[in-house]
């Protein structure tokens, strides 16, 4: 990949990298917060559905995580095996899309 | 002969090419010996087909490098007697690179990476006019200084894991000779510097894992050098002029 890329690459890893870390924190204590009350799934869907909060938080951890994640594989990949290349950066890409694609999917049915 | 003097260390040294393998000599220890007093022993008493490279002696020419008991060190400024163990020596080629013969790699690589680091000072396009002032106190100059005395032995690129993982990873001596030049007030082409490190096996590819400011013999910090890149290279890129 070309200079401007890569950079773009390690930006935004770090970036996603800032985002990630409150919402993992807020993501689990409120799992831990939710089971310890004994809440029911329609109960936690009663309050996640048509909230803009839970919505917005959960739109941008899937967003981040995305990004994070098929970069940190990427590199992983090419470091531990002798995949490297343009047909890595292009499954990265597609890994990416797939989480996007799946994470947004989940997001929509909780709000 | 004293019973100190009649001591002898067990040395294992590397023989062969990549595949070679470990043979043992017996060499008399002596007080304030170095690694590479060991070395010029064996290959001046006992075996003179043994393949090393030495030079100044002084640490000043970085060319006596070895994996020293496992560890990349420069053997002429490593005295025996702190790092055998039980009057045990294994002497190594440096890691990372190919091997030539016994302790001597092929270092090519290590120096075209250096060069596609865009190693070297390049000149300003106008003549100056009269001698460039520099402040020693400058952040700039003190960056630079602080990495300016590498001396090229190649320990850090050995002790270096990303090397290990990507053959293609410039490594920390480029880097940390890109950084210096892109401190140098007085270099025509500082974008220059940074474009040539910006890319897929550069500066960003370092995890920051300090094997080579661990192993420096010479106390530089080439790990906070490439933490240096990555930090112009986000602000150029920012800036808009990568």
């Amino acid at each position: 990949m070309s200079a401007k890329t890569e950079t773009l690459v390690w930006l935004a890893q770090r970036i996603s990298a800032m985002v990630l870390a409150p919402l993992v924190l807020v993501h689990i204590v409120t799992v831990i917060y939710a089971i310890r009350g004994g809440l029911s799934a329609a109960e936690i869907l009663s309050r996640t559905q048509g909230s803009l909060f839970w919505g917005g938080l959960y739109g941008l951890f899937v967003l981040a995580a995305a990004i994070h994640g098929s970069i940190g594989a990427r590199t992983v990949i090419g470091e531990m095996t002798p995949w490297r290349g343009r047909s890595l950066d292009a499954a990265a890409v597609a890994f990416a899309v797939g989480l996007m694609a799946m994470g947004f999917r989940a997001v929509g049915a909780l709000t | 002969m004293s019973e100190a003097t009649m001591r002898e260390l067990e040395v294992a040294v590397w023989r062969g090419g990549d595949s070679g393998g470990f043979v043992t000599y017996r060499v008399p220890e002596r007080a304030d010996q170095t690694v590479l007093d060991v070395v010029t022993f064996i290959q001046r008493r006992i075996d003179p087909t043994l393949a090393y490279r030495y030079s100044c002696r002084v640490g000043m020419c970085g060319s006596c490098a070895m994996t020293v008991n496992g560890r990349p060190r420069w053997t002429c400024r490593t005295h025996v007697a702190t790092v055998a163990k039980g009057g045990r020596l294994s002497l190594a080629p440096l890691a990372n690179m190919p091997v030539i013969r016994d302790l001597v790699v092929d270092m090519t690589e290590f120096f075209d990476k250096w060069r596609r680091a865009k190693g070297r000072f390049v000149p300003a396009k106008e003549s100056p006019k009269g001698f460039a002032r520099v402040p020693p106190a400058d952040p700039k100059r003190r960056a630079a200084d602080a990495g300016i005395e590498c001396i090229n032995c190649g320990i850090c690129y050995a002790a270096c894991d990303v090397v290990r993982w990507n053959p293609d990873y410039l490594g920390p001596a480029a880097l940390n000779r890109a950084w210096t030049l892109y401190n140098d007030v007085r270099d025509g082409d500082r974008l220059g510097h940074l474009l040539a490190v910006a890319g897929d096996a550069g500066c960003h590819a370092c995890h920051s894992h300090q094997n080579c400011m661990e192993f420096c013999p010479k106390g530089l910090n080439p790990t906070a050098s490439i933490a240096g890149l990555k930090r112009a290279v986000a602000g150029a890129y920012l800036k808009g002029e990568l």
